[in-house]
This record gives C-alpha cells, structure tokens and sequence, in this order.
C-alpha cells in the first residue's frame, strides 16, 4: 500500500494508473494496450484499493456505480408499484382502509394492504431506497472528483512518451522552425486554449471547468433531497385537510390553534347557456353540465389569549375572503385552497304534528339535526318530545336502532306527542319515508313537511418552506447539465523529441467538432494534425 | 495519511447516517407530532359534564386520571361503556378519576347513551372539537392515563377489556 514514483520524480497515490504529473502508464496491464482509458484520468480511485475496515467496506459499496444504478433501478420498481392501486390518502375518507382494499380490489387489494403498498412513499424501506442513493451519490462524487481534480492540477507539460502514443488523436511530425511554433501558438490562443510552456514543449488546455459539470449537478441533486428531507422537520411542511360545514368555526389544523376559520357560504356555479356567453354554447350542448366555479365565502379569525381546551374562544376577526379554485387565502406562511365539496347535507327537518283523521295540522317543528332540542311546545295543550335521535339511522345486529355516524345521513328520531285528547303521550318512530307505531292505533302523527340543507367544503391548508430549496437545488442541477454538456475539455499537446514534434489531443467528448478546431490550429505550421488512431472513429 | 482518510470517511459517513436516521424518525413520528406525548404534561382541557358540572383537568392534580374519547355510534366503545363503569366504581374512591369524551355529537344522543347502559361516571361532549384536536383524537375509542403529577403514562387506541381497565386503573392509582 505504498505511494507509487514514476520515474518523472512525482509520487502518486496507490492505485494510480497514469502518472498524475506526466501521464506514464503505472499499471502493468494498461501497458499492452493500444488506446488509454481516460476516464477520471487514470487516477487512483482509492476505493478500489483500500479494503481494509468496516469503513472502508461501507464506503466502497457505495462508491460502486453499478451499486448506485442498481439502486436507482430498484426505486423506480418500488416507485411503479404504487401507483397500481390508489395510495391510502386517496380514498374515501371514513372508511377502514383494510376492508376498502379487499372490497374494491379483491384477494390483490388485501395483498396489497397487507404489504404496505397502501402508504408505498412514506415506508421506511423506501425511504432508505431514496436515502441509499443520495448516500450513493455523496460518495461516488467524492470518490472521482478528488483524484480528478489533483491530476487536472498536477499534469506537467511534457507528458510521457508512452502517454501520448495510447492517445486516440496522435501524430508525428518533422521538427517545426520557430515561427511554425509561434504561429501555432496564436493559432491556438485565437481559439481560446490556455498555453503553457516547458523546453520548447506546449500544452494547450480549453474549459477545464466542464469536467466539473457533473458533480456540479450531483450538488444540485443533494440540496434537492435536503429540501425533502426538511419536510419532515415539525414547521417546515404542512399539508392538511378540513371540511367545513356552513355555518360552522373550525381551528385551521396546522396552525396550531391560532386562527380559525368560519365558513359563511359554499357556492358551486355551472354555466348557463342563457347567461353565459354564447359562444359557449355549442361546448355545452355537447358536454351537458360544466362547472364554473366553486367557491368558499370564509371569514378568518384570530385567536386571543391563553384559553384551555374546551372553554370558549376569544376569536378577533381579521378579515373576509372568498377562496376560489386556485386563488387561495394566505396567511402567514400558510395557503388555504378550494379543493372538494359536498352539498345538499342534512341540517334541519320539518315535521308537522297532524291530525291522522282529519289531516288537520297543529303545528310545525323544525329540528336541528346536529343538536336537536327535546322539547317543542306548540300551544294549547300540545306539544312534542323527542324521546331518541338517531343522525344515520340503521338497526344493529339485534335489530335495535343504531346510528353509523354523527353526520346526519339519515335521521331517525322518536317523538312522544301530548295532545288534550291524549295526554299521556303518543310514541311514534319517524325515519324518512316510514314511521312506525307502538301501539299501532296513534291518533296523531308526525308529517314530514321538508328540510334545510347546508353545503360543505373541504379546504387544503398547505404550507412548505421547504420550496425554495428545491429550487435553488433545482437550479444548481441544470447549472451542472449545461457545465457539463455545452463544453468540451480539450488538450492539445505537443512535444519536442529528437528532431520530431510529436502531437496528441484529447477531449471528453465531441472528437468530431476538436478534430476540426485543430485542422484550422494546425494550418500553416507545416506540422500534420494529430490522427485519429481509433478504428471506429475515422469515418466520423 | 490512511489514518486521515479513515477520520474523514468515518466523520461523512456518520453524518449522513445521521441524516438518514434523522428522516426516519421524523416520518415514522409525524403523526404524532404536536400531539401528546407519553411523559409530558397532559394538555389541559375544560368541559361540563351532563350534569352542569365543570371538569378541569389541572384541577384533578393528586389523583389518576383515566381520560376515555368516545362516540354513540362506535361499536368497541359502547362494548367498553359497561366495563369502565364497574372499574369506576370499584376505584373511584381510590384517587382514581373517569372523565369521558363524546366527540361532539346531539346532547341528547349521549342522554340516551347514557340512559341505555345505566353510567354513572362524568361524561362531557366536546362539541367544538377542541380537546380532540389538542389529543390528537382518530380513531375510536382513545384512552388516556394521567398519573397524579398531570403527566400522561400511557395512551391506548381500540376496545378495552375489563382486565386491561383494572390493570390501567392500579396503573395510575396514586
């Protein structure tokens, strides 16, 4: 594991496969062949080399390129298998997710439950699937930028004989005069090379810093997954739903309990063709029912003071605002958006206490489903008592009346009806369309007579102060794409030897396009530009 | 220089454990961020029981507190209903207190409740959701253990048997 000296005097690290200072062939096996890889420049990547603790073994796992596309392959399996069926946030809401799979997808769902597949993006293993690649990335960049950059840094001049003969571009000429040098050389500046000198030897060196391109682009992947990993700090992300009611003073969940919000009205409007311009017309007549607009009349309040949980609020009122399909309320850091509706719920019934016999009518009783009261007097001697209440009425497994929720789907109540003529009270059960008798020979009976509705609406509240750092991540990454792709590294050296200009180029890329640069470098010198030695490469 | 070069990999390698673990955790937590947490103060909450009397939770320092959220139309908790109402009993006079949550339905949905299976200890509605939120209440049934110091010792989601009631009750005895 010693440091390796080329002959040329310099020391190289372990592992060096061409001398960083003058481009010798340090390794054996490289020797025989015709053409050098110039990859990384034949710098020792010392992941390959040390092996020796539990470190080093981490390390190089993910030093390994092939590790890292494997496990970007592997994500993008992962990533695919989600998207099969709805992921747990996307279905109804109220229902038991283990029984709505199973249900709606049969023994699949259930498997796919019981796997996790539900909550695919936010699992543990997938998010280490995600972190393995970002750790992949640190480190496959460090590994390669470093001994990149010290034999950028460290290459000499005059370069090795055996270097410049395994290059793909070469060439012998006869030995230049001066003024062929020299003309090289403005040749060479015309077209922006950087030239430097050693015994009569050039080498002439153009964007350099489009070798950093890719790593460029590595930092812009790493503050990217910073910006994702910040989500999950308390504060930074805020993605939550809430539906409320008109009428009804919710907290803003995410704010923790600071402001409140009052739904004063839901308006969902169509598009009418007697109303609307008519150029809508025809679009109409072919769509049927087109949505104009869906919109949130809300008032937004703060709240003051210290209160305990459960006593009642001290709300100050900031302002009025109308939230639409993406023009959201902002407060603060958070944005409050229109996103889904329900109209038409239940809210208030009207009965009428009615005279079987005669149809005559007492009187009417409105009740409040959400909280109804118990006792309605109606004068003269009658009223009505509300004996049970039941918002989604069904019967239970021993046939007795029940209720699936507290949402008023489908109300049932009994009454108790106290009339002069019966004053003990009749017990009648009333749910829609069926009433149902004790006794079975009421006199009197509870007559629906109609009911209010409210509409609801169900609000996003989004906050993400994660969103510019993804962009600036974002930007750092295309800074990188555009270093890296939109110019080309290219040297040109050429050295002395015996009499002889020996010439050899080398680019990272685009060898067409450097061929042609140095055919217009390389005219009126009297010297031949450096050949393509590559088979392939000759046609092109 | 291996000795730097093992420093260094070490160092980057723990930091971005670090980071990995950080992420995680935070996930595998988030919902129970802002929530209660096993240890901390119980957030405190105020509600009138059925009777018209006002509950205070910081008021019942020096006893247990064994807080239950509940609904009329959630079967588990209408199966516990009877079992927390004979633990009450046998430890009401122990320093134990039941207080118990309706998640804001009709008073007189839980009158009837109440009237159905004969309860006897202090039931309150929450009707503006406010103590749910403070809880982080979902789903039903939720228990609470709150020890004499106001700390909650334990949270249990889902039905209750009588054993594990005995058990919660001698649990936060004082």
């Amino acid at each position: 594991m010693n440091d390796v000296k080329c002959e040329c005097g310099h020391v190289n690290p372990h592992g060096t496969v061409l001398c960083e200072s003058c481009g010798k062939v340090l390794e054996e096996k490289e020797e025989s062949k015709k053409l050098l890889d110039m990859r990384y420049e034949g710098s020792a990547r010392r992941s390959q080399t040390y092996n020796k603790t539990i470190v080093d073994k981490i390390w190089n796992f993910f030093s390994s390129v092939k590790v890292g596309v494997i496990l970007i392959v592997v994500t993008l399996i992962a990533s695919s298998l989600g998207t099969i069926l709805p992921q747990e946030m996307y279905i109804p809401q109220m229902t038991t997710p283990a029984e709505y799979y199973e249900d709606q997808y049969g023994w699949f769902g259930k498997l796919y439950y019981e796997l996790d597949f539900n909550n695919l993006y936010s699992s543990w293993w997938y998010l280490l699937l995600i972190a393995s690649i970002g750790v992949s990335l640190v480190i496959c960049s460090l590994d390669r930028v470093i001994p990149l950059y010290r034999a950028l840094k460290n290459q000499r001049v005059e370069r090795h004989e055996g270097f410049m003969k395994r290059q793909r571009l070469y060439g012998v000429s006869e030995q230049p005069g001066e003024e062929a040098m020299s003309r090289l050389e403005q040749n060479l500046k015309a077209k922006k090379y950087h030239i430097r000198k050693k015994n009569g030897s050039i080498l002439a060196e153009k964007n350099r810093f489009s070798r950093w391109g890719p790593y460029v682009n590595h930092i812009g992947l790493i503050i990217f997954l910073i910006g994702a990993m910040l989500r999950f700090v308390p504060g930074m992300y805020v993605d939550e739903l809430l539906w409320i009611r008109e009428g009804e003073t919710k907290a803003i969940p995410g704010t923790d309990g600071q402001y409140y919000l009052k739904n004063n009205k839901f308006i969902f409007q169509k598009y009418d063709k007697k109303k609307d311009n008519e150029v809508f017309g025809a679009a109409l007549d072919r769509a049927g029912m087109v949505a104009k607009n869906y919109q949130s009349n809300v008032t937004l309040y703060e709240k003051k003071g210290d209160t305990v949980a459960g006593e009642s609020l001290n709300l100050k009122k900031l302002k009025e605002a109308k939230i639409r399909v993406n023009q959201p309320l902002k407060i603060d850091k958070f944005a409050i958006y229109q996103v889904d509706y329900k109209l038409d719920e239940l809210s208030k019934m009207h009965l009428a206490l009615q005279n079987k016999d005669t149809g005559e009518e007492i009187g009417t009783i409105k009740v409040n489903l959400y909280n109804p009261e118990t006792k309605y007097d109606l004068k003269n001697g009658y009223f009505v008592e509300l004996k049970s209440y039941f918002p989604d009425f069904e019967f239970d497994e021993n046939s007795n009346p029940t209720t699936k929720s507290k949402v008023p789907n489908n109300p049932a109540f009994v009454f108790k009806m106290v009339t002069p003529e019966k004053p003990d009270g009749e017990v009648s059960f009333v749910a829609i369309r069926q009433t149902i008798e004790v006794d079975g020979n009421n006199s009197y009976k509870m007559a629906f007579k109609g009911v209010e509705t409210k509409n609801v609406a169900a609000l996003t509240i989004r906050k993400d102060l994660t969103l510019w750092i993804l962009g600036f991540g974002g930007l750092i990454f295309m800074i990188g794409v555009i270093q890296g792709a939109y110019w080309n590294h290219r040297r040109l050296w050429v050295k002395i030897v015996d009499g002889k200009a020996v010439t050899a180029g080398h680019t990272n890329k685009n060898w067409y396009g450097f061929k042609r640069e140095l055919e217009g470098v390389f005219e009126g010198t009297g010297m031949e530009s450096p050949a393509e030695q590559l088979e392939s490469g000759k046609k092109g | 220089m291996k000795k730097k070069r093992l420093v260094v990999r070490t160092i980057i390698l723990l930091v971005l454990a670090a980071a990995v673990g950080y992420t995680l955790y935070a996930n595998l937590t988030k919902d129970e961020v802002n929530k209660v947490e096993i240890g901390k103060q119980a957030p405190n909450f105020v509600l009138v029981d059925m009777e018209g009397k006002k509950h205070k939770l910081s008021d019942y320092k020096g006893q247990g507190v064994f807080l239950n959220f509940w609904a009329t139309w959630c079967g588990p908790c209408e199966r516990e209903m009877p079992y927390i109402d004979n633990q009450y009993k046998q430890y009401k006079d122990q320093g134990v207190k039941v207080l118990t949550v309706d998640v804001g339905e009709s008073k007189i949905a839980v009158d009837k409740f109440i009237e159905r299976h004969h309860l006897t200890f202090p039931v309150m509605i929450d009707k503006d959701g406010q103590v749910q939120t403070a809880y982080g209440i979902n789903p039903l049934p939720y228990t609470f253990l709150i020890d004499k110091d106001g700390k909650v010792v334990r949270s249990y989601k889902g039905e209750l048997t009588e054993e594990t009631i005995k058990s919660f009750m001698e649990e936060i005895k004082p």
